[in-house]
């Protein structure tokens, strides 16, 4: 899982200047799927009693790793933009470890694509939390 | 006779000092640069531009992750203010205990649905968030984010709130 990633894909989530600064990493893609993990790091706790990393963190990394699903999908294009997102936190992610995101782009019609998106920690059986969008499609 | 009203300056100290401190606490506000203004209780976000916000550098455009966590933030931030507004007011709570660092503890994101508008500008951004509902246990907010233009909002968003448990 740790093998390295290159080619387009990875430039994609590495180009992305606010996915950098949370030091996100593609871990793997394939057609409409991807899955992108993001360091823990003090700087991104939002509750500063528990330690526990803000939602807007684990809402970025599934913004970012829905996003690499869709534009690996073969009919979605080069780019896309989020049309909306809804994202539904399951428990706090454990302060100190990783958070990886798996998306999948289940459906691509000629304008809109459907992601569905889960984000995890260590304990990859119980869920952070969910998300599904949609988001452009490019001509 | 009635006690004559503290002095402005004093009462404005007061609130200040204590939404200063509310928001430095947490750090992922600090680490996207995010402030709050105040108009008596209402409050503005701001999220002034930075080039590690930026998620489509072609455009170039403001990644949809940063639009979010600043949604999410002032909505977070305005419903916390409501209540320690109140606990303030009524002095069950002070700045000192605020400023020793004995923060309030902050509503936790249940859910969130954003909706991205038109894409947001390589410029700063504003957001308000209105409280819809504010019980006991949940809290139902709805929040708008600008940049240039007040009435062309970039994005909004709902979002359901589990409330910090209150001492009896």
């Amino acid at each position: 899982m740790s093998e390295t990633i290159t080619g387009p894909l990875q430039k994609f989530v590495s180009a992305l200047p606010h996915a950098r600064a949370l030091g996100m990493r593609l871990e793997a893609v394939r057609e409409g799927w991807a899955e992108v993990s993001m360091p823990y790091d003090e700087k991104i706790v939002g509750d500063p009693e528990t330690g526990v990393v803000h939602g807007g963190a684990v809402s970025a990394l599934m913004d970012t790793c829905a996003g690499t699903a869709v534009v690996s999908h073969p009919k979605a294009g080069v780019s896309t933009a989020t049309l909306d997102l809804r994202i539904d936190y399951m428990r706090p992610a454990t302060p100190g470890e990783r958070i990886t995101a798996v998306a999948e782009c289940y459906h691509v019609t000629r304008t809109v694509a459907f992601v569905r998106a889960t984000a995890m920690d260590a304990d990859r059986d119980r869920p952070v939390a969910t998300a599904t969008g949609a988001f452009t499609v490019a001509k | 006779m009635k006690a004559r009203p503290e002095p402005v300056q004093v009462v404005k100290q007061r609130r200040d000092a204590a939404l200063r401190a509310l928001v430095a606490s947490v750090p992922y506000i600090r680490f996207l640069g995010i402030g709050f203004e105040r108009r008596g209780d209402e409050l503005t976000g701001i999220m002034p531009f930075s080039e590690d916000l930026i998620g489509n550098p072609i455009l170039p455009a403001l990644h949809g992750g940063a639009t979010s966590a600043f949604l999410e933030i002032t909505s977070i931030i305005t419903l916390s203010w409501a209540t320690l507004w109140a606990d303030l007011e009524s002095g069950a709570w002070d700045v000192a205990r605020i400023e020793a660092g004995d923060m309030p503890r902050l509503p936790k994101t249940i859910d969130f649905t954003v909706d991205y508008l038109r894409s947001g500008l390589p410029r700063d951004a504003y957001a308000r968030a209105f409280v819809n509902r504010s019980g006991r246990r949940y809290a139902s907010v709805r929040v708008e984010a600008w940049q240039d233009n007040r009435a062309r909002p970039f994005a909004q968003a709902n979002g359901h709130f589990l409330m910090p448990a209150r001492d009896a």
